[in-house]
């Protein structure tokens, strides 16, 4: 027998996903359990503060908003990526995929206005409990962007040589990474109103 | 390594091979599920007896309290920040105590029982090729690696390594020297490592089960595996998070976990904001750490469920029982993590509530225990080697899962609570629990990693001077504890109240260095049965379960023809087959 490995670009016929999206489903399950832990401790260290600022005052809300719809655009193209891959055109799947890299490096330009900002005003991590939820929060997110940054360039350019091969499995890959990137879009949702808003 | 490359296949009945990978492709730098599987199990036995070390030298300080080593040979091969002229000084005993800890269960345990016999085993028990994401499997071995080597060389770096406990409490943990921060930074390969691979084993088990292979035919082990892969998949993440936080709190000064107000050695520590709760720390530690004494005892309880029906001739009692209690253990583990945290004013609501879910967790421990006893009636034992060591698992694992009844009653926990009473409770468990089954495990499937069988009677001579001894170092740690001795006491003379039972800690002492000597024979039949020990045929224990039908040791894609399943895990003296057993693979009568 050999080492051939069941369900790569054909999905299960019981389960009805191929391994790859189980595995990324498993891992965004993860992901939750990471973000989560880390919001509790923003519940637990708020509620357990003498006082505790509102995000507006300090935070930079129109910068924030531009963010957030940067985000959204991007998680719109990123399904365009995709929907014209599975309508086998490749040429799109470039041009929405390109977008969807080039708006999240405009999120993270926009991020690192705000981080220098911050910075010229002497706001440190260290500065109070609540400037270090608010930088080691985003700066978690803002890792789990580069991260796909990274993932997304790499199916731009390198790794579409798999569509020519195999284009069922090229399909799964691009799926994937999507699941991963509105993830990574849904983490900011939260992130928005919880330390800019409230 | 180019001049290793063709190298002949010592693994034979490499038929199958389409093209032979160059050496380092076939047994380091691997994808095959069998060689990571080994890989993992070697290195975590090389921790585990590292680990072991460690603890041998803790043993002659509590024993011997500032006297020099006896050894001359050993107190030269450490410095002056950790012994001088032989004495060991409290900071390196704190040292010795946090890196056993952490050694023993992230380096060692784990890695041997879901990277090691997960990785070996869970393929081929569901008769799959391999697991379904091999170069993951790869990364999360060599991750590991790098956590492990990051753990060690903390040992090199100023000030030592991590001295905090294998707990790592704030303030205390981010007040401490650079060691800590390699410590975090370790952890968090290690975490990453499980991550991936419970991942792989979650999809392996869902998707790659052979043709008639259900849920409810899968053997036990594999079930195990799958309720641990969830454990690591959602306990492990929110550890990630709080070792973020406090390498925040390290690098960045942060205060995540440090109070307002916290005095240093007598004067308020500078250059922290305060506003944080270091009980934050205890919440996301125990998060994890809880569900982790379940990833730590899980596997093992998979392999003794192996093991037992394999050696009784009979289908283990109550199958769908221990499926259930399983399942529903995994579950609850989530939800007792606050029983470690009785002692620290979280309110008595909560005490309460992490009460009532600690005895109800009890539950299903039992359930599994009694069906485990309960399959030994009426079979016709083999007391094989794995087999000698899967029933003393029973008693054993019985004595650290009672003792934890009055740990996890609030108020008789108040005077246990940081005794050794609690020390003995969990090495119980881990100890003459876990480490006993995967020794069963060990010697079980050896035959099946490298088609020879491991010698009887120095497996004998293993086993019966090991129980003796190991019982000789745990069993005296409930009396000190119930006298009130606390753990983590570098010198425990200098406490009037610990000195009446301070005999005991000769005792121990002793018991754990014979523990050491007895562990030779194990090491010499190991290395020995790889090259000379007698050729085992492809099913030598006359089991059931699908592992038994690829050969021995099995090539690369595990089977000769795709396994097709046609019944239960455990038909052993079945009235429908003429033998006493009917592998699951077989179609007509045997």
């Amino acid at each position: 027998m050999d080492a051939t490995i069941h369900h790569i670009s054909k999905p299960h016929p019981v389960t009805g996903v191929t391994n790859s999206k189980l595995g990324t489903w498993l891992f965004l399950a993860s992901e939750v359990m990471l973000f989560g832990s880390l919001f509790s401790a923003y519940v637990l260290i708020r509620t357990g503060s003498p006082s505790w600022p509102h995000g507006w005052t300090l935070l930079n809300v129109p910068l924030a908003t531009l963010n957030t719809l940067i985000l959204i655009t991007s998680s719109v193209t990123m399904v365009m990526a995709w929907a014209s891959l599975a309508l086998k055109d490749l040429g799109k799947y470039r041009l929405y995929m390109g977008s969807t890299v080039l708006l999240g490096l405009g999120f993270l330009v926009v991020k690192s206005f705000e981080y220098g900002s911050k910075f010229a005003h002497h706001h440190y991590p260290a500065t109070d409990t609540f400037y270090a939820t608010y930088f080691t929060l985003t700066g978690l997110h803002g890792l789990h962007v580069i991260g796909g940054i990274v993932l997304n360039t790499y199916l731009l350019f390198p790794g579409s040589a798999l569509w020519k091969k195999e284009p069922d499995q090229f399909l799964g890959r691009v799926e994937a990474a999507g699941l991963y990137w509105h993830f990574v879009d849904l983490v900011w949702i939260f992130l928005f109103p919880v330390l800019y808003l409230l | 390594m180019s001049q290793t490359n063709g190298h002949s296949h010592p693994h034979g009945a490499a038929g199958h091979d389409s093209h032979e990978l160059p050496f380092w492709r076939k047994y380091i730098f691997s994808v095959d599920h069998k060689v990571i599987g080994i890989q993992y199990a070697v290195t975590g036995l090389l921790f585990l007896f590292f680990g072991f070390c460690l603890m041998m030298l803790m043993r002659w300080q509590l024993a011997y309290p500032g006297q020099p080593l006896p050894v001359p040979f050993l107190a030269n091969l450490f410095n002056e920040t950790q012994m001088i002229s032989g004495i060991m000084l409290p900071e390196f005993y704190n040292q010795l105590g946090a890196m056993h800890g952490t050694i023993m269960i992230f380096l060692g345990v784990v890695p041997l029982a879901v990277g090691g016999f997960g990785n070996f085993v869970v393929p081929l028990q569901i008769g799959a090729p391999d697991m379904a994401f091999p170069k993951l499997n790869m990364m999360s071995y060599w991750l590991y690696f790098i956590g492990g080597i990051l753990m060690l060389a903390s040992f090199f770096v100023p000030g030592g390594t991590a001295q905090s406990g294998w707990t790592s409490y704030p303030p205390l943990s981010v007040i401490a020297s650079s060691g800590q921060t390699w410590w975090l930074v370790g952890m968090a390969f290690l975490i990453n490592s499980s991550l991936l691979g419970s991942i792989n084993f979650i999809t392996t088990i869902v998707q790659l089960r052979a043709p008639g292979l259900s849920f409810f035919r899968l053997p036990f082990f594999v079930w195990a595996q799958f309720v641990t892969s969830f454990l690591l998949l959602l306990a492990f993440p929110p550890l990630m998070g709080a070792a973020v936080l406090q390498l925040m709190d390290r690098l960045a000064h942060t205060s995540f976990f440090l109070p307002t107000g916290l005095v240093v050695n007598g004067a308020p520590i500078a250059g922290y904001s305060g506003g944080g709760n270091p009980l934050l720390w205890q919440h996301l530690f125990w998060f994890l750490a809880h569900p982790e004494v379940y990833v730590l005892i899980l596997p093992a309880m998979g392999i003794v469920a192996e093991v037992i029906a394999n050696n009784t001739r009979k289908p283990l009692y109550g199958y769908k029982a221990l499926i259930y209690s399983v399942v529903f253990l995994g579950f609850m583990s989530f939800i007792v993590w606050a029983h470690h945290m009785y002692l620290t004013g979280m309110g008595t609501g909560m005490s309460a509530f992490f009460q009532v879910t600690t005895m109800i967790i009890s539950i299903p421990s039992v359930i599994i225990l009694t069906t485990m006893i309960l399959s030994l009636w009426g079979g016709a034992i083999r007391f094989t080697v794995p087999m000698l060591f899967a029933l003393a698992f029973l008693p054993m694992f019985g004595i650290g899962g009672l003792t934890g009844l009055p740990l996890g009653l609030n108020a008789s926990d108040i005077h246990l609570h940081d005794t050794y009473y609690v020390i003995g409770h969990f090495h119980y468990v881990v100890a003459p629990g876990t480490i006993f089954a995967l020794f069963a495990g060990v010697y079980y499937w050896f035959p099946k990693a490298t088609g020879r069988q491991m010698v009887g009677w120095l497996g004998k001579l293993h086993f019966w001077p090991s129980l003796i001894f190991i019982n000789g170092v745990f069993m005296p740690m409930f009396i000190q504890g119930m006298a009130g001795v606390q753990r983590r006491l570098y010198d425990p003379m200098q406490y009037a109240h610990a000195q009446p039972t301070q005999v005991l800690n000769v005792v121990m002492s002793v018991s754990a260095w014979l523990l050491g000597l007895a562990q030779i024979p194990f090491i010499v039949n190991f290395f020995y049965s790889i090259f000379w020990g007698r050729k085992a045929d492809q099913n030598p224990w006359q089991a059931t379960t699908l592992e038994w039908t690829a050969p021995s040791p099995p090539p690369h894609g595990n089977f000769t023809s795709e396994p097709v399943v046609y019944r239960g895990p455990y038909e052993y003296a079945s009235p429908d087959s003429k033998s006493d057993f009917w592998p699951q693979a077989m179609k007509e009568k045997n």
